[in-house]
């Protein structure tokens, strides 16, 4: 499962916001976009997720332009979890993974023999098989982050993309998460996620893509890229970057704040 | 799976018990036994004529019961707003304009049928093209359209039959939706369009299923949202005139019947359509014979009843639904 872009520009009908961008996605890899609000993260990963059109150039899907595809074909190869999707009202968590299946049904066979199969590796996956029959609007936070994750599971793909699937999440349940997708990713599959958290991508990504002003700017492992320098170009924040005392993953400690006195 | 068995069963019944009593009930007393008398031949001809009458209403309430009832889910489910029903698409003003222009200045009496349907379909697509031109989901303004092209058109039969009395006279019998004095030759004028409003119906289930979920999740599911919306507000406009024309205006139906269809349902769009499909003409058809009864031996229209039969099945769902959530 290979995706790419060439020459990708989306503009939303202004300036573009990717523009002219060419990218590589490696596979099999747990990548994360990093860059400031506005670097056209989320729309590079909608892009690549088959929900915005190119203005011009185009996505890839192994060799072929994603809009060649027919929808259904494309969303079993790859899946994205959008920033804010929306549980319908009344929906049990069972019932929203069953949404997961669409892309294997058709119009006159809208059910495959495959679903309950698929349905019930997802829950047990996301540690949900003992909520399936709750009602997703009463699970937390995370339960419910979780149960998103299971419905894109569903899809069965190779290929997932999650639009920040961390932000609205306390910090406990934000780690579990993160766990949870590296897990997924040793599991085999490709996986790329915005994130806002630098330290936490710089954890869990094998690959970090660092965006800026529509384009990439810096890619590569953490430990290689992650720089005093580009947190400063980049984010514009005076840092210092330091080994993580835990996981030796760079950690960017910045310099706002008072420096403590000694007592 | 047996449960959603046993709740369409349930729903079947109350759907045949409504189609009997608006057989067996009228300003003319007879009772359910005359009716079986009738089925199988062996009542009084006088009764069976009285009986036979109310075939017609009694099909035509079917009709516009499930017509109001699905375009009203569809508009539900396309725009993603509880509040949403068939009457935003300008479809009752559309063809009560046509209405009235077809007596005002082209002489016609009756047969209004043939007028309301061109009439709400023009408005309906008129409403949708304004509201979808741009691009964009635009729910927002597709109300605002729907409420503009309604306004204009108000004003403009407001003007006529203020100004016209004759005008006024012919055209307070359509306004408010009657079952009543109408034939089958009415149903077979509008089943067409009806019918291929239900089929456009039919396919968009799953499709409003992944709408559900918001824009973003539907496209990346392989759903074409934009396409899935534009055909659900073309089924909506399709089956809101089919219904409007064959029996008038009938507000609440379409608003209502959703939220009471969604209690035996949940939240799959498909059993919604065809929960809808079978609370709507029940609904209608109960409002229409409390009609007959109530003020017997004159009549109610039905288009007054549904609000005071439909307000207290609405109120249960709606407590329900607040518990579930």
């Amino acid at each position: 499962m290979k995706i790419a872009t060439r020459n990708l520009t989306i503009s939303y009908g202004g300036a573009p916001v990717v523009g002219d961008l060419t990218l590589d996605i490696p596979e099999g890899e747990f990548t994360m976009i990093i860059g400031p609000n506005g670097c056209g993260k989320s729309t590079l990963v909608k892009a690549l997720g088959r929900v915005l059109k190119p203005d011009s150039g185009t996505v890839e899907l192994d060799g072929r332009d994603l809009w060649s595809y027919r929808g259904r074909e494309a969303a079993r190869k790859v899946a994205l979890l959008p920033q804010n999707p929306v549980a319908p009202e009344g929906i049990t968590v069972s019932g929203l993974v069953r949404r997961g299946r669409y892309p294997h049904h058709t119009l006159l066979r809208q059910w495959s023999r495959d679903d309950e199969g698929a349905i019930a590796a997802a829950l047990e996956r996301t540690g949900l098989s003992e909520l399936a029959d709750a009602q997703a609007g009463q699970l937390s936070g995370g339960q419910r982050q979780r149960a998103w994750i299971a419905m894109v599971l569903a899809q069965q793909t190779g290929l997932l993309l999650l639009d920040e699937p961390t932000t609205f999440l306390d910090i406990s349940h934000q780690y579990e998460l993160l766990e949870l997708c590296r897990d997924l990713h040793d599991e085999g599959r490709t996986i790329v996620a915005v994130l806002h958290d630098l330290n936490q991508a710089a954890r869990f990504a094998t690959h970090l893509i660092v965006m800026n002003g529509g384009t990439v700017v810096a890619q590569g492992p953490p430990s290689r890229i992650v720089t005093t320098e580009l947190v400063r170009d980049v984010f514009g924040l005076a840092c210092d970057v330091l080994p993580d005392p835990r996981t030796a993953t760079p950690m960017v400690v910045p310099h706002a704040g008072r420096v403590a006195t000694a007592p | 799976m047996t449960r959603f068995l046993t709740k369409l069963i349930v729903a079947l019944a109350v759907l045949a018990g409504a189609m009997l009593a608006s057989i067996a009930f009228g300003s003319h007393p007879t009772s359910f036994g005359d009716v079986l008398d009738v089925l199988s031949s062996t009542a009084d001809p006088n009764v069976a004529t009285v009986i036979e009458s109310r075939y017609p209403r009694t099909a035509l309430g079917v009709l516009a019961g499930v017509c109001l009832a699905v375009a009203g889910t569809l508009m539900q489910g396309v725009t993603r707003n509880p509040l949403a029903d068939p009457g935003l698409l300008g479809v009752t003003a559309g063809a009560s304009a046509a209405i009235v222009t077809s007596i005002a200045f082209l002489g016609m009496s009756g047969d209004a049928v043939w007028w309301a349907l061109p009439g709400g379909l023009l408005a309906g697509l008129l409403v949708h093209v304004i509201g979808s031109s741009g691009g964009g989901s635009g729910v927002a303004r597709l109300v605002l359209a729907g409420a503009v092209v309604s306004a204009v058109l108000t004003a403009y039969v407001q003007a006529v039959t203020l100004s016209l009395p004759k005008v006024f006279d012919s055209y307070r019998y359509w306004v408010v939706g009657a079952l009543g004095g109408r034939g089958f030759d009415v149903l077979t004028s509008v089943l067409p369009v009806a019918v291929a409003g239900l089929l456009l119906a039919a396919v968009l289930g799953s499709g409003l299923n992944t709408l559900a979920l918001g824009e973003e999740s539907a496209a990346a599911l392989g759903a074409n949202p934009g396409l899935t919306r534009a055909l659900g507000m073309l089924a909506a406009v399709l089956l809101s005139t089919a219904a409007t024309a064959a029996v008038g205006p009938i507000a609440f139906v379409g608003l209502a019947v959703p939220h009471i269809a969604r209690w035996p349902a949940g939240s799959d769009s498909r059993a919604q359509l065809l929960f809808s499909a079978l609370v709507g003409p029940a609904l209608l058809l109960l409002a229409d014979v409390v009609g007959r009864l109530v003020l017997a031996p004159t009549e109610l229209m039905v288009g007054v009843v549904t609000a005071f039969v439909g307000a207290p099945a609405l109120l249960l769902a709606v407590r329900r639904m607040k518990a579930a959530a």
